[in-house]
């Protein structure tokens, strides 16, 4: 996904001038052909991520489309106030990249991990946030962020991540996408997890139960009506996450149910449980370890609808 | 108008306003008011037919609370209507006790959260620099402000892009809310620290406006680095109890020798002050 939207971001800058890329000294070697080509609008700010984002809105303010860019944490919470007062507040037109959704950045331990970003971004005004699934809704994704006007957080993985699209693939801003039609149950995923979810899904049509899958890219503002639709249809809901099961995407998803959905229906949320992850080995692996991985989708359907 | 003259009208409107309105932040306001004149009627390249003309100077009130100094200044410049500043902190107004981009013509950026202006200043000369424009951007910070952390990365920043179109000025009161910065969480040696920052660095009675005008005119300092103006200055200034006592921080005058006082010395007659309340 990051070597998707990096070279989309080149594609992009080629055509429009006012792109540029600020990092805070992250992103070696994937950038070099972007910053040998605008060396003007490639700035590695250095550690320094709140002058990072400060120095965007002042940027965007001049007519400059930045892009910042690093690890998720450091430009989520550590730049919190930066987000709010200079880029929310204003409604600058700067965007902001997490590189390591979720756990992927495994072996780092739970300073690098992202499980709160999507909580503390979906609740300030203004914010609009994407998390794409796979490689080509990164590159997709980001041709329609530079469109957007106004701040847009961006949620991705790091690399190798399975390809779940076609290279035909339209993302359209705003709307979730139906990977595969079902009617005992809905799963409705974000981000490089709609892979394990999708896995799942086969497993369990195995065993007799027709699963829908959803994949919400765009969390805010989210698409309520194909929400509500699984709702109506299927009868029951689960959501699956690599973020904290607080303020997360199926907290999202409940209160839309909760507020504007007239069925009766069963409802489950897969995600972090409100604890940091300090066990290390690969992502899979921590994906296991915190319960959600396939397996752990498979039995919450099970038990869910059984 | 006299410049001096046009000053002691700005303390006026400042106290007019925040009496008017209960609240505000008078004496922060009262430190930076000769700052401001010097820059909205000498310095500042703006026009104000023209706000947004992408080669006009950018000013950034960093230290937000500020803002009735700014507000007084915008309707001296004839940029905001006078009568706006009835308004201040009322229900219903656009007039802040922190200044807002998004609804204030001259605004430039929403501040009140400190240690956020210089970046966004300094985000400002880098595009400056990137489309080969010759605007000045001023960023006028408290001197508490530069307690934040954030200042001094952005300090670092805007050294090494070499950004001698930035300004900044620091409202140097030497207090803060709660007592003198030196007890709470000493700057200095201040100089110094810009200095080894890589900034060049000028140092002017804050209250003098002939001099502060001088130290802007000589801008940029040096070729090839950000500029800073530490001006020296007094918190409270115009109202000899409010002078450098730390609790007019927020405060507005209410008893009644309080208020005879601080007519008697702003030259305010009591008539338009009692109108102002109503």
């Amino acid at each position: 996904m990051r070597n998707a939207y990096v070279s989309a971001l080149y594609d992009i800058a080629k055509i429009n001038k006012q792109i540029m890329s600020l990092n805070a000294d992250i992103g070696a070697i994937v950038f070099d052909k972007f910053k040998a080509d605008f060396p003007d609008r490639f700035v590695n700010v250095g550690v320094a991520e709140q002058n990072m984002i400060g120095v965007a809105a002042g940027l965007a303010s001049c007519g400059k489309i930045p892009f910042t860019y690093t690890i998720t944490p450091f430009i989520t919470a550590r730049t919190y106030e930066q987000i709010r007062v200079d880029v929310c507040i204003q409604n600058s037109n700067v965007k902001i990249v997490g590189v390591g959704a979720g756990l992927v950045y495994s072996t780092l331990g739970p300073t690098h991990h992202a499980i709160e970003d999507i909580a503390i971004m979906k609740t300030l005004p203004n914010m609009k946030i994407i998390s794409p699934a796979d490689p080509i809704e990164s590159k997709m994704a980001t041709y329609a962020i530079a469109e957007i006007k106004g701040p847009v957080y961006f949620r991705i993985g790091t690399a190798g991540e399975p390809k779940i699209y076609d290279e035909d693939y339209e993302f359209t801003f705003g709307k979730g996408v139906e990977i595969q039609p079902g009617e005992d149950v809905t799963l409705i995923a974000t981000g490089s997890i709609v892979y394990d979810t999708i896995m799942a899904a086969r497993e369990l049509k195995k065993k007799g139960i027709s699963t829908r899958v959803i994949n919400i890219h765009t969390i805010k503002p989210l698409d309520k009506d194909i929400i509500l639709k699984a709702a109506r249809e299927t009868g029951a809901i689960i959501t699956i996450e690599e973020h904290n099961l607080e303020g997360g995407l199926g907290s999202s998803i409940a209160s839309v149910i909760l507020e504007e959905s007239r069925s009766q229906i069963k409802f489950k949320r897969i995600g972090l449980k409100d604890s940091f992850c300090s066990f290390y080995g690969t992502h899979q692996e921590l994906k296991s370890y915190c319960g959600i991985a396939k397996e752990d989708i498979i039995s919450e359907v099970i038990s869910l609808i059984k | 108008m006299e410049l001096e003259e046009i000053a002691k009208n700005i303390r006026k409107k400042i106290f007019l306003m925040s009496c008017r309105a209960g609240g505000g932040h008078i004496a922060p306001s009262f430190s930076c008011v000769e700052i401001l004149v010097a820059l909205y009627f000498k310095i500042l390249n703006i026009d104000k037919n023209d706000l947004h003309n992408e080669n006009r100077d950018r000013f950034i009130l960093s230290k937000g609370h500020a803002s009735s100094a700014l507000y007084s200044i915008l309707a001296k410049r004839g940029i905001i209507e006078e009568k706006l500043l009835d308004t201040f902190c009322q229900r219903g107004g656009i007039l802040g006790a922190h200044p807002e981009s998004h609804s204030i013509p001259g605004v430039e950026v929403s501040t009140g959260s400190l240690g956020h202006g210089l970046s966004f200043g300094a985000g400002m000369a880098l595009a400056g620099k990137i489309n080969n424009k010759d605007y000045r951007v001023f960023v006028l910070q408290s001197d508490g402000e530069c307690q934040e952390g954030s200042v001094w990365e952005a300090a670092a920043f805007a050294a090494h892009h070499k950004l001698n179109n930035l300004v900044v000025i620091v409202d140097y009161n030497k207090l803060q809310s709660l007592g003198r910065t030196n007890d709470i969480l000493s700057l200095e040696p201040f100089c110094d620290r810009w200095k080894s920052f890589g900034w060049s660095v000028k140092e002017v009675d804050g209250h003098d406006i002939s001099r502060i005008i001088e130290n802007l005119e000589s801008l940029p300092y040096t070729n090839n680095k950000p500029n800073v103006l530490i001006a020296h200055t007094v918190k409270g200034k115009g109202i000899s109890f409010m002078e450098n006592i730390p609790l007019w921080h927020y405060r507005i005058p209410n008893s009644k020798e309080e208020i005879e006082i601080a007519l008697k010395e702003l030259g305010i007659d009591r008539k338009e002050f009692e109108e102002g309340r109503k």
